[in-house]
């Protein structure tokens, strides 16, 4: 059987930044964070990761990190995600599937329009002036 | 319960990364019908006592969370082992790392399933924080071994998601060669 090496991580590489350097750049990073606490991760918050990484690299949106954090102290609305883009309110989000991980990437991210119905209770100042 | 045998793997790489752990080995073995998992790290380790506590459900570190009551990472990992008759060790000392490993028959009706593998490794491989993590992962079939800090080499910045992405559609393919028989589905971008 052939084995996969560094190399093959380093060609994946090449490719996809062959393909990206054709598009626009310059936007500024956006930020998920995801909850992985063990209350996380038994509500499937690796689901809600996979399904935003997938989101985001079928957009091909360089420039978004996904950052891991434990608990949020929410554990009755995991999984929860909190998402910080430039210029719009920090949102945390709960009860958030592999549906709703797309969404974010659609809806908040791209669209900059907030899911209203998986806001949680610990919104931004600026939300609630 | 956790839902899967991964679930019980993320969360000792997560508590081997809040004991302070710089170095962390996974290695995680299904051989001849049995899943066999041991994380070993050089974090601040804990006396007999703190082991004791750490697998009291109704404990948690009171630095990491000083107003919670429940901490049920190792006590949900200590119920999946007793109801699949496997079993599990803690082994650490203050200033000299933790082990901890466990193994359930993965025929045990009560087993639970191995789990989406690639999406774990890749989610353990970009926590925050400056560590290094070594998975070596064996099978009846075949075996690999991926570094951390090879995988940032490689890539740099691994909370980029387009670079996860990456990572997990190269761990799919690792992963299909050891399991190719036996697959729990890979998951693919």
């Amino acid at each position: 059987m052939s084995k996969l090496t560094l190399d093959d991580l380093r060609k994946l590489r090449d490719t996809q930044r062959a393909e990206l350097q054709q598009r626009e750049t310059g936007t500024k990073s956006v930020h998920i964070v995801v909850g992985m606490g063990t209350c996380g991760i038994a509500a499937g918050a690796k689901e809600t990761l996979n399904a935003l990484v997938d989101a985001v690299a079928a957009r091909k949106l360089d420039s978004v990190l996904v950052r891991q954090t434990g608990c949020m102290g929410l554990c009755h609305s995991e999984p929860t995600v909190e998402v910080i883009v430039p210029g719009m309110p920090k949102v945390i989000y709960g009860k958030v599937k592999a549906e709703q991980a797309a969404m974010i990437v659609e809806q908040h991210v791209i669209g900059k329009r907030l899911l209203d119905d998986h806001i949680l209770d610990r919104p931004a100042v600026d939300v609630m002036r | 319960m956790h839902a899967t045998t991964c679930d019980y793997m993320a969360d000792l790489v997560h508590n081997a990364l809040e004991a302070g752990a710089s170095r962390i080995q996974l290695t995680c073995e299904t051989v001849a019908g049995v899943i066999r998992v041991v994380v070993s790290d050089n974090g601040c380790g804990m006396t007999p006592a703190q082991i004791q506590l750490a697998e009291n459900p109704f404990f948690s570190h009171p630095g990491k969370h000083p107003k919670r009551r429940v901490g049920l990472g190792l006590p949900l990992l200590r119920q999946a082992v007793e109801t699949t008759q496997g079993s599990m060790t803690i082994e650490s000392a203050p200033n000299q790392g933790t082990t901890v490993s466990f193994s359930m028959d993965a025929r045990h009706l009560d087993a639970p399933p191995l789990g989406d593998i690639p999406g774990t490794f890749m989610t353990l491989m970009s926590l925050p924080g400056d560590y290094d993590l070594v998975i070596a992962r064996h099978s009846d079939e075949d075996s690999y071994t991926i570094a951390r800090h090879e995988i940032q080499e490689v890539l740099g910045d691994l909370e980029n998601t387009l670079n996860l992405s990456l990572v997990r559609q190269w761990l799919a393919e690792l992963e299909h060669g050891v399991s190719a028989t036996s697959a729990p589905q890979a998951h693919v971008a």
